[in-house]
């Protein structure tokens, strides 16, 4: 062993030591920051000292084609990745996150298929474990790959966000499991390529429907989930080229996504094979024979909204998705201010599953500004709101349905909710009457304590903006 | 189509079926509205003000000639007159005591429709006049009995002696009965509340009164008034309010059922046994009283100077708030028969609400209506839902045995894969099982708001397969040498892309007391 190889094994090591105190660091608010820069940092060590070995290698061999590719790559991806990232939208960044995913997942395969192709100093004992993870690699990849892209394309609705039924669905992922199973064990008896191009074609069609046949509202397990396949796709490619550093950071990244995706599911109460396999549109219609009493709803203007707000001494905002799409975090957050200055105590509450991405509506009010020491959890705020005044509702459904603590045959009882109709008043910001995403039917919007304020919840909030500066101080 | 609001004439009347907030809502709904000049004196509501909201003053023959016609008092025969042909008329009929004015309105070619006979289902609570108007004589019996007792009826610790405070006890919590309970708890007196439904114990707390519970059983009533109750109970309960007259100061009763004289709930005997200062208001004294000694419409004082107060038109005592609910009732009926909210009113027959109130269709008689069952008991003014947390339905984690079962099962699996693996891959196992251990208790200890951060970062730090593939290009193929270069591309995108993106999300992220 060259001195170059020793020393770039301990970078390596420093390099996963790094990139554990960078998850650490995001653990609290005000090491985060802190935590990025190991990340950096692990990321540097690493790919100097692979660059060092890359170097040493192109010298012994003579060829610098390698390095100049590798100076192109680098350079070109560093630049697209940096003018990407600070383009983004933050409503889009559950898309753009998919769309990362995919990256990893693709870049796996790749690597796979290089493992293949170039299998010449593998310890006659050892290939049929090499070809092995060669196939586990490319198929977790392969996986990871398509099924961003579908998560990525129903994010941005450039494809129907309603889970794609395909009959049988479930006998199909478990026949491409069958096939990929068998495949294997044909490729590490005899080692053809067909075989691995086979085993990529399922792989991705199997990544596709997964994801295909799991609704929006989902989207925070599933980019979760792929998180996590991202993950171990990398740990794959860790076994194939005996790399420590590839397996630690896969590892780390594969659990750090399933946690996620584990309490995405608690927070909806369903298990992860549920979401993953299942989903409401199976469940549902069991109860809609005995339509439950439809309540009429009570209507208020935003001018009647800013004398609620001015006369509340305590407000609650409850975002959800809806928020997102109508753009709607920055007036939200101008009334929140406004409301602040004129003595009101504001806050917000944020379900687990609000938006599209775990942690979505927190970096949407960080962005507008919102001080993040008044952006709760929902199990922070649940026992304040019987003592609040006004609880906002804007664009958030199920994640405020009392039906799931108070009828025990709705699709979506035991699921944790925010309890907003505790509160005196309630404002519920919405389009329309339609169900949200469970496409359960929601008994706060006929409460006696609930009011609707229909339209456009950006052009709503704004409107009592403007109004509340009309309503004198009165009390 | 034009909506009138009229002049009341009953004598007496100070109440208007439309305020000029109402008015604005009819025109909303796309009504012309026509008020009859003067209306809204009663209410001091100036014609200046409906004007305001939209509205045309008129006479009194344009106002009666309008479309639809709302009053609060059933007309009388000269105002009916006015009406014209297929007009519909929206007042509080009270067509179950009034069978008499029921078969007039049959004999002309007018809809006629009748706010109190709106049934108690919770889609209809919004155009309920009978809760309406009970919530203002709840109150107003409050004000009427401080009105007459000669003391506070919070207790003060002052410079001249402590004050103790008034002891009310309120029969009859309906929704007249938690008004008046909710207003004597927030004048500061202490509030007693007996009901024969228990049910009602949660709404009576949560407003600050303390709920007296008769012992013995009831039956549950179909239509969500209590029921004339047993024997058994009114023995109960009359011991109750002999013991409860001696002690309290203020008595209000807010015993009515339907169709029927109103119960004696306070004997004689108790009224005398109360102390001298003491007021009773019997909110039931139109239907009969509650109490023996309540002369309808009168305040009379007892020769033990307990003053009975037995006004049949509390509403009217408070006019304007009483005009502005009724009206805000009319308007939400309204807009219940105005589905195109295009100012143009349609009678559907299939919904029971609507079913409910039609007294005459088109001169066709079609009262009373087929009866509506209420399933639960209605949650009247009750800001306190009963709790029913479903317990049940939470996902119930494994058996333990299952658990402990598997994790064993994974165990040994794990055993004999690492024990039987060729060299490299025990180490590599190792290394991958702890750090999976290393990324669970990392991960767990994230804070909720930061798992968008976290996702990038993760992400980012994924791009490490870099590496691999950067090794692959020390390989001198043509196709390895695209495809990994193809792979570094990609996946630096990630890392440059992944950091960045955490640093600007994590900028955002500020303190209060940052700022």
């Amino acid at each position: 062993m060259s001195l170059t190889v020793a020393i770039a094994s301990a970078a390596y090591l420093v390099a996963a030591l790094l990139f554990i105190l960078a998850l650490a660091g995001l653990s609290r608010h005000e090491t985060a920051r802190g935590g990025v820069v190991y990340g950096v940092g692990g990321m540097a060590v690493a790919i100097l000292a692979t660059l060092a070995l890359v170097i040493q290698g192109a010298v012994a061999g003579g060829s610098w084609i390698g390095i100049v590719i590798l100076v192109a790559a680098l350079a070109v991806g560093g630049a697209v990745g940096l003018w990407r990232a600070a383009r983004v939208e933050m409503t889009g960044m559950p898309q753009f996150i998919a769309l990362m995913h995919s990256f990893v997942g693709l870049a796996a395969v790749l690597i796979g298929w290089n493992g293949h192709l170039e299998s010449g100093d593998v310890a006659p004992g050892l290939l049929g474990i090499h070809r092995a993870e060669i196939f586990i690699g490319v198929f977790i990849g392969a996986v990871t790959f398509t099924g961003s892209i579908v998560a990525y394309l129903k994010l941005s609705a450039r494809m129907r966000s309603a889970p794609l039924v395909l009959p049988g669905r479930n006998a199909l992922n478990i026949a491409a499991l069958a096939v990929f199973a068998g495949l294997t064990v044909w490729f590490v008896i005899d080692p053809q390529l067909w075989l691995l191009v086979a085993v990529t074609v399922v792989a991705l069609a199997l990544g596709w429907h997964l994801v295909a046949s799991i609704g929006g509202g989902d989207m925070p397990v599933v980019i979760s989930m792929l998180n996590s396949y991202s993950g171990w796709a990398a740990a794959a490619s860790g076994f194939l080229l005996d790399n420590d550093l590839l397996i630690v950071t896969g590892a780390l990244v594969g659990s750090s996504g399933a946690y996620l995706s584990y309490i995405m599911c608690r927070a909806m109460n369903r298990s992860f094979l549920n979401v993953i396999f299942g989903g409401y549109g199976n469940a549902a219609p069991a109860k809609r024979g005995e339509e439950a009493e439809q309540g009429e709803v009570q209507e208020i203007t935003a001018e009647e909204t800013a004398q609620l707000l001015a006369e509340a001494k305590s407000v609650v905002i409850t975002p959800g998705f809806g928020m997102a799409v109508a753009q709607a975090q920055y007036p939200v957050a101008e009334l929140s201010r406004i409301l602040r200055e004129r003595g009101v105590d504001v806050r917000f509450g944020i379900h687990p599953v609000a938006g599209r991405l775990p942690g979505h509506m927190n970096v949407l009010l960080a962005e507008a500004k919102v001080p993040y020491d008044i952006v709760l959890e929902m199990d922070e705020i649940n026992e304040d709101l019987p003592e609040t005044d006004v609880v906002l509702v804007i664009g958030a459904n199920d994640t405020v349905n009392p039906a799931a603590a108070e009828e025990p045959g709705s699709p979506i009882a035991g699921m944790p909710v925010l309890e907003v109709w505790k509160a005196r008043e309630v404002v519920v910001f919405k389009r329309s009457m339609a169900s949200g995403y469970a496409g359960v039917p929601n008994p706060l919007f006929t409460r006696d304590n609930t009011r609707m304020l229909f339209g456009d919840a950006k052009e709503r909030v704004q409107d009592i903006v403007r109004a509340l500066a009309e309503v004198t101080t009165s009390s | 189509m034009q909506v009138g609001i009229v002049a009341e004439s009953a004598p007496g009347e100070t109440r208007v079926a439309g305020t000029p907030s109402t008015v604005a809502q009819l025109r909303r709904l796309g009504y012309d509205v026509v008020v009859e000049r003067g209306a809204g004196a009663g209410s001091r509501l100036p014609d200046a003000a409906y004007a305001e909201a939209g509205a045309r003053i008129g006479g009194a023959g344009e106002a009666w000639g309008c479309d639809i016609v709302l009053t609060v008092n059933a007309p009388n025969d000269p105002e009916l007159t006015q009406m014209q042909d297929g007009a519909v008329l929206v007042s509080w009929l009270s067509p179950g005591l009034n069978p008499a004015l029921v078969e007039k309105l049959a004999t002309l070619p007018i809809t006629a429709l009748a706010v109190d006979a709106v049934p108690r289902i919770s889609r209809a609570q919004s155009m309920d006049v009978l809760s309406s108007t009970a919530n203002i004589a709840g109150y107003r019996a409050v004000i009427e009995a401080a009105n007459e007792f000669g003391r506070f009826f919070t207790g003060q610790v002052t410079a001249a002696g402590k004050v103790p405070p008034a002891k009310v006890l309120v029969a009859g919590a309906g929704v007249a009965g938690l008004a008046a309970i909710g207003a004597a708890s927030s004048l500061g007196a202490i509030v007693r509340a007996t009901d024969p439904r228990p049910e009602v114990a949660d709404q009576v707390r949560s407003i600050g009164g303390t709920y007296l519970p008769v012992e013995v059983a009831v039956e549950q009533s179909a239509d969500g008034y209590a029921k004339a109750t047993s024997a058994d109970y009114d023995a109960a309960a009359a011991r109750l309010y002999a013991e409860q007259a001696r002690d309290v100061d203020i008595i209000i009763t807010t015993a009515n059922i339907p169709g029927r004289p109103a119960p004696k709930l306070i004997t004689a005997a108790d009224v005398a046994a109360m102390k001298s200062g003491s007021v009773i208001v019997d909110l039931a004294a139109g239907n009969g009283g509650n109490v023996e000694g309540t002369v309808p419409g009168e305040r009379v004082v007892t020769e033990n100077g307990v003053t009975i107060i037995g006004y049949t038109d509390l509403a009217r005592r408070l006019p304007a708030q009483a005009s502005q609910l009724y009206g805000q009732n009319l308007v939400n009926l309204l807009k219940l028969l105005t589905p195109g909210r295009d100012g143009v009113l349609v009678l559907d027959l299939d919904d029971v609400v609507q079913r409910a109130i039609t007294v005459v269709r088109d001169g066709e008689k079609l009262w009373p209506p087929p009866p509506v069952s209420v399933s639960a008991a209605p949650p009247a003014a009750g800001p306190a839902a009963p709790e029913a947390r479903v317990e049940t339905q939470r996902r119930r984690p494994f058996p333990l045995a299952g658990r402990i079962a598997l994790t064993v099962v994974g165990l040994a699996a794990l055993l004999a894969l690492v024990a039987f693996a060729p060299p490299p891959l025990p180490q590599h196992f190792t290394v991958l099982v702890l750090a999976i251990v290393v990324g669970f208790y990392v991960i767990g200890k994230v804070a909720h708001a930061l798992h968008t951060p976290l996702m990038s970062v993760t992400n980012a730090i994924s791009g490490v397969v870099v590496v691999g593939a950067m090794l692959q290009l020390g390989i001198d193929d043509p196709i390895t040498l695209v495809l990994a270069g193809v792979a570094v591309l990609l996946v630096s995108i990630n890392i440059f892309g992944g950091f960045a993106v955490t640093r600007r999300m994590l900028r955002m992220f500020s303190k209060e007391a940052a700022r």
